[in-house]
C-alpha cells in the first residue's frame, strides 16, 4: 500500500500539493434527478466516505408524526402512516433545524405540517350499467397531491415563493370506497437516513465503480480479433485495418462490465490483462428529488469536514482542562 | 487520562501504557467507518506514525476504538490533530474543485440554448 515507510528510500507522506495537482473531477451527466462524474487522484477510502455519508447523512425532512383524526379506510393506520412516512417532500432541509425534544407542539422552525383529507363518494353521472372505478366513484384513489401544507407560524411569509409539496404527485397513497373517508395530519421534521429512519435517505441511490483498465498483452488479429471483441461490451474493442490485417485494439475502456467472459476461451485468457484503476471513481447519484444531485454531493462533503471540525474543537477543549 | 466529565463524552483517550504519551487508544462516539477509514488513511499517510487502526468494537454499539502509535515520543494527539486537519482540507480542496467544475459545466449547457 502506499504508505510512507513501506518502500525504502521513497517518500510516500501525504503532500497536498501533489494532491492538488492529481486530482480532478470531470462531470460527465447532470440534470434535474442524476448525476454522474469522475473523481480522479483520491484514496478509496475518502471517496467511499462521501458514498456512504450521500446515502445515510445527508439530513432531509420527511413526515414523521401522522395524527389520524379519521380512517374508515380499508387501509390500516400504521400502514397509511408508514406509507405516508416513505413520501419525499419537497422542502429544503437547510432551513430547518432538529427537534430538539420530544414535545408535541413543534415550532415553525423545524416542523412542517401537512393535511390529508378527502372523502369518496359516488358519481351521479354515471351511466347505469358502467363497471369502471373510475367512472363510478369520485376520490376513490388517493395520490400524494392530496397532501396539502399547512403554514405555521411565519412559514407563509417565508416560503411565500415556494410551495411545500409531495416530489412527485402521483404515488398511490390509498383507496377508497363510497362512504370512507381519510382526515389526517402530518407533521415532517429533519431527521438523517443512518440515526432516525431509512425514509431520511435523499438518495435513490448513490454509487461508484472503478474505471477498468483493459491492456492487450500481444496483438490479436483477424477472427480472434473478432471473438475478442464479442468478449467485451458493445464499444470498448475496435477492429482496425492495420497493412490489410485485422487488429483489435481497446478503444473504451470505460464502457466495459467487466464480465470478464475472455477467461472462458483457453486461446484469449492470455492475450488479455483486465484490472481497474485504484484511484478513479465513477459515481453515480441519483437523487429522490428534494435536492439536486450536485447540491447533495456538495451537502455529503461539508458533512464530512463537519465531522473533523467537531473532533478537532474536542480535542482543543481537553486540551485546555 | 480520562474522558470529559460531560454527560455524553464524544471522544475518551483510553492509555494502556501509563508512561508512553505516543501509544494511545482514543474512543470515538457516534462514528463508523465514514470517518474511520478516511481518518485512519490520512493519518497513515503522516510520518512517525508506527501504527494506526481503528475497529468497531460491537456493531450494536456506534462507536469505534482508534489506536495511534508513533515513533519517538511525539504525544500520538498531534498526528490525531493533524490527520483530521488534513482530512479537512481534501474535503475543502474536493468541494472547491467540485463546485467549479459544475457551474462550468451549467455554463456550457446554457451555451448551445442561447
Amino acid at each position: 500500500m502506499n504508505y510512507p515507510g513501506n518502500y525504502p528510500g521513497y517518500d510516500d507522506t501525504w503532500d497536498m500539493q501533489k494532491f492538488q495537482k492529481n486530482f480532478r473531477i470531470d462531470i460527465v451527466h447532470l440534470d434535474e434527478s442524476t448525476m454522474e462524474f469522475d473523481m480522479v487522484g483520491i484514496d478509496a477510502a475518502i471517496a467511499n466516505a462521501f458514498r456512504r455519508i450521500l446515502l445515510a447523512e445527508v439530513p432531509t425532512m420527511a413526515i414523521e408524526k401522522v395524527f389520524i383524526y379519521n380512517n374508515t379506510s380499508i387501509v390500516q393506520d400504521e400502514v397509511l402512516a408508514h406509507r405516508l412516512g416513505l413520501v419525499p417532500i419537497k422542502a429544503d432541509p437547510r432551513l430547518f433545524e432538529y427537534r430538539t425534544s420530544a414535545e408535541e407542539e413543534g415550532s415553525e422552525i423545524d416542523t412542517i405540517q401537512l393535511q390529508l383529507k378527502i372523502k369518496c363518494s359516488r358519481n351521479p353521472r354515471a351511466t347505469k350499467d358502467s363497471a369502471d372505478p373510475r367512472e363510478l366513484y369520485l376520490n376513490h384513489m388517493v395520490y400524494s397531491r392530496d397532501i396539502k401544507w399547512v403554514p405555521i407560524g411565519n412559514q407563509a411569509d417565508v416560503f411565500a415563493d415556494s410551495v411545500i409539496a409531495p416530489v412527485h404527485d402521483d404515488i398511490l397513497i390509498a383507496q377508497l370506497r363510497p362512504g370512507q373517508e381519510l382526515d389526517v395530519i402530518m407533521h415532517c421534521v429533519k431527521g438523517i437516513g443512518k440515526r432516525d429512519h431509512a425514509k431520511f435517505s435523499p438518495v435513490a441511490t448513490a454509487s461508484y465503480r472503478l474505471l477498468p483498465d483493459i491492456t492487450l498483452l500481444e496483438p490479436v488479429e483477424g477472427e480472434r480479433a473478432e471473438r475478442l471483441k464479442r468478449c467485451f461490451s458493445r464499444g470498448v474493442i475496435d477492429i482496425q485495418d492495420v497493412a490489410g490485417k485485422k487488429v483489435a485494439k481497446v478503444v473504451d475502456s470505460r464502457l466495459d462490465t467487466c464480465s470478464r467472459e475472455f477467461l472462458r476461451h483457453d486461446d484469449l485468457k492470455n492475450a488479455v490483462k483486465l484490472a481497474r484503476f485504484r484511484d478513479h471513481f465513477i459515481f453515480t447519484v441519483e437523487s429522490t428529488g428534494i435536492l439536486p444531485p450536485d447540491v447533495l454531493v456538495t451537502e455529503a462533503i461539508k458533512v464530512l469536514m463537519v465531522k473533523c471540525q467537531r473532533f478537532l474543537s474536542e480535542l482543543d477543549s481537553t486540551d485546555l482542562e | 487520562m480520562a474522558g470529559e466529565g460531560e454527560k455524553k463524552p464524544v471522544l475518551e483517550m483510553v492509555q494502556a501504557d501509563g508512561a508512553d504519551e505516543g501509544c494511545v487508544t482514543f474512543v470515538l462516539h457516534n462514528e463508523d467507518h465514514t470517518l474511520g477509514n478516511s481518518l485512519r488513511y490520512m493519518i497513515m499517510k503522516t510520518a512517525d506514525v508506527d501504527f494506526c487502526g481503528y475497529t468497531i468494537t460491537h456493531p450494536s454499539e456506534s462507536k469505534i476504538n482508534f489506536r495511534i502509535q508513533t515513533r519517538g515520543s511525539i504525544p500520538a494527539t498531534e498526528p490525531l490533530r493533524s490527520g483530521l486537519n488534513e482530512l479537512s482540507d481534501v474535503c475543502q480542496h474536493v468541494l472547491n474543485t467540485f463546485q467549479a467544475r459544475v457551474n462550468e459545466f451549467k455554463e456550457r449547457q446554457e451555451e448551445p440554448m442561447e
